[in-house]
């Protein structure tokens, strides 16, 4: 009689396991899923709640949508460096026309970047942008830039590349230089595996 | 109980040869083998810390090429956190979890031994993973550091998908086991074992257990993205493709940051069981650590993105990570209030276990002081991959996690073995380890503070002095544990009988089955469930 009961409450905790067992399965496939949903969410979260870094998550294409006039503000200068950079296995040469410059906010400038390839080969790139100091990006608004789209240039081609732009006269008074920094990655990224078999020194080239 | 005489005569003692071990479903056995390979692996992982302190000791390059440090800075820390803190804690659950609710075995034995079994193949992994660099083609060393952030990460050599799949392996083992420990807890408790009588290492356990399920699959799915990413053309972290690394480093760290507590609590619950016992007073507000363990675990699922201040990220998220870090150290206040008041006024006596519990609730305050200085944002942003942040976590993870597992094993090594280890040498182990650990991190704080970066091989000279003092503490400190390991297979071979219950205040105010079984247990304990009154 004993052994008969005994024998049910094992049954019953065996099957209590297997229940419990499923459900937590389920969390960890549900986690598992979790994470790549964060791929998606994590750029929804930082485009509606405005808290994007530096505008990295959506091509720095940051645009002007008060659609005001803007007042220009003569009494203040602003200097904006420009700044380029090439990510590794991209032979490109990249660098801004002007390093540096003086604007007055609210009024709009242009400036171009030069891009040769010297790969020996067509290459699409993309640039990616980066403002330093961060709390200046919202004030950066960029009307026209090669980093809006992919550029694809030929085999010993070359460019210059319009950016058009404005600060914003409500940039916070304590700024008082802006980088603007590009970044030039090729976007077919089998010369980059293949720099990893070849086991070569990394060689991001700076120019200024 | 008679009926089946083949069954009985099976299940009587443990199966010859090697078989036990390699196909064994008892929760002891499986626990001993989760506890050896911690213990061997505490070494592998310590023999690298001890090239890293030995390539510090002076400034300059002595020994290898810079990658090769950060590939031992990256192994040191894989190892010491997946493979001998949540192993051993793995062993300690497997082996008192069942005895301490009456349970026969785990709920799940074959899943197991499944689990365990996982952890030898990573580890294999993972010294491939350095050993592949050295082999001709075999690409760059794993430079990373354990958090393997990209861009960096999908440019290094196939030795990083090696260390992709050690992760990968480890995770699954981790969440095999921890499943089996919450389903053991929730359901194999004996008749009148309710939840809120359970011995506090089991509540520990729970939460750890769950906390494990939560986070272990999304840092699966962050290195497999990262993997992707590596070799078929997704660009999840790539800003070339349009992709934003700092997604990994919200993957790495949803994971890394509840994985401190994943190390922590076993070691909490472990002290929850010494304490009482040799202060010889029941715990101090049971309830109350329940609870601080349960809001410990929400907000630690709340608060990872203080690990990245410094990525650029909006005052908004940031303020809210900085307020949510800060509110943290209450409920881990708490448990140290916890302990202490279990303490006050208590006939106590100081064997090694609580000597131990004692200096990991003094340094483990420390370790939380400087935790609220580096969760404040403009300091961080001054602290941020120094070595003081090295210190800090060092005494975090060393006292909260590792010394609390020491603890448990003088604890409970009476109970496992039948004999007492050797008190002479527990203490001198235990004044030797506390004294080395404190001059090897001490110093870390004040040439973290005065600017040495940390994950670098060389450093000013101006910290050379103080490096040098780490760097002799560190050798000794290594060296303990070669004691710890002689008193272990001393205690194993032979010495005093402990008896069931060798120390006196071991069942106050918690049912204690496991005191009422023999030491050594029998190999399957309670066959009929016990009654707990």
């Amino acid at each position: 009689m004993r052994d008969k009961t005994l024998q049910n409450g094992l049954e019953q905790t065996h099957e209590k396991n297997k229940k419990t067992t499923r459900l937590l399965l389920l969390i960890v496939v549900g986690m598992f899923g979790f994470g790549f949903a964060m791929v998606p969410l994590y750029r929804l979260v930082c485009n509606v709640a405005g808290i994007g870094i530096s505008g990295a998550a959506n091509s720095g294409r940051i645009i002007d949508k008060s659609g005001h006039p803007r007042s220009i503000d003569k009494e203040r200068l602003v200097t904006i460096q420009f700044d380029s950079l090439i990510n590794e296995g991209l032979q490109w040469e990249f660098h801004p026309l002007v390093k540096e410059m003086k604007v007055h906010p609210g009024k709009p400038y242009e400036v171009s970047y030069y891009a040769k390839n010297n790969s020996g080969k067509k290459v699409v790139a993309q640039a990616i942008p980066g403002i330093t100091p961060w709390q200046a990006t919202s004030y950066f608004h960029k009307t026209e830039c090669f980093c809006f789209t992919q550029q694809t240039l030929d085999s010993g081609e070359e460019k210059d590349m319009p950016l058009k732009f404005i600060i914003d006269p409500d940039l916070p008074k304590d700024i008082k230089v802006v980088t603007l920094s590009y970044t030039f990655m090729d976007t077919d990224r089998s010369s980059l595996r293949k720099k990893r078999e070849l086991n070569l020194p990394s060689d991001n080239k700076h120019k200024g | 109980m008679s009926t089946d005489i083949a069954h009985e005569e099976h299940h009587h003692g443990p199966p010859k040869g090697i078989g036990r071990w390699l196909f064994s479903t008892n929760h002891k056995d499986i626990g001993t083998m989760y506890l050896v390979f911690a213990l061997t692996m505490l070494f592998v992982g310590g023999a690298s810390a001890m090239y890293i302190r030995a390539e510090l000791f002076m400034p300059g390059v002595q020994f290898m090429e810079p990658d090769f440090y950060n590939n031992m800075v990256t192994n040191h820390a894989l190892i010491m956190v997946f493979a001998v803190v949540m192993p051993a804690a793995a062993g300690l659950a497997n082996w008192m979890i069942p005895m301490m609710i009456g349970a026969p075995d785990m709920a799940l034995p074959r899943l197991n031994n499944l689990s365990f079994w996982l952890l030898p193949a990573a580890a294999v992994m993972l010294i491939l993973s350095t050993v592949v660099p050295f082999l001709p083609g075999g690409g760059s060393a794993i430079n990373t550091g354990w958090t393997l952030y990209p861009p960096l990460s999908i440019q290094t050599g196939m030795a990083m998908d090696f260390a992709i799949f050690t992760v990968h392996i480890l995770g699954v083992s981790s969440i095999l086991a921890s499943i089996n420990i919450v389903v053991t807890i929730l359901n194999m408790r004996a008749p009148g074992m309710t939840l809120f009588k359970m011995p506090m290492f089991c509540w520990a356990w729970l939460f750890t257990g769950l906390l494990l399920i939560i986070i272990a699959p999304v840092l699966a799915g962050g290195v497999t993205m990262l993997l992707f990413d590596r070799h078929f053309g997704t660009s999840f972290f790539d800003a070339a493709g349009g992709g934003d690394p700092v997604l990994f480093q919200h993957l790495f760290w949803f994971f890394g940051h509840p994985e401190v507590y994943v190390l922590l609590l076993p070691s909490i619950g472990v002290l929850a069981m010494i304490i009482p016992t040799f202060a010889r007073k029941p715990l101090f507000g049971y309830n109350s650590l329940v609870g601080g363990m349960a809001i410990l675990f929400t907000l630690g699922l709340v608060a990872w993105a203080h690990h990245q201040y410094t990525v650029g990220m909006a005052a908004g998220p940031t303020t809210w990570f900085m307020i949510i870090t800060i509110l943290i150290s209450i409920p881990v206040g708490l448990m140290l209030l916890n302990f202490m008041m279990t303490m006050w006024r208590g006939a106590m006596t100081f064997e090694t276990p609580m000597l131990f519990a004692v200096a990991i609730v003094l340094m483990f305050s420390f370790a939380g002081v400087t935790g609220i200085m580096l969760a404040v944002v403009p300091a961080d942003l001054e602290y941020h991959d120094s070595m003081f942040v090295v210190a800090h976590f060092h005494y975090a993870l060393i006292p909260g996690a590792l010394m609390g597992l020491l603890a448990a094993a003088f604890y409970w090594l009476p109970k496992w073995t039948g004999n007492m280890y050797d008190e002479r040498l527990g203490k001198i182990f235990f004044w030797w380890n506390v004294i080395s650990f404190n001059i090897t991190f001490f110093p870390q704080h004040f040439y973290g503070l005065a600017g040495m970066p940390r994950r670098i091989v060389d450093y000013n000279p101006a910290f050379a002095d103080l490096n040098m003092i780490s760097s002799l503490g560190a050798f000794a400190y290594g060296l303990s544990h070669l004691l710890f390991l002689y008193i272990v297979i001393k205690t194993v071979r032979g010495g005093v009988k402990a008896g069931n219950k060798p120390w006196e205040g071991a069942q106050i105010g918690t049912p204690g089955l496991e005191w009422d079984l023999s030491s050594p247990p029998p190999f399957h304990s309670f066959t009929t469930p016990p009654v707990v009154k």
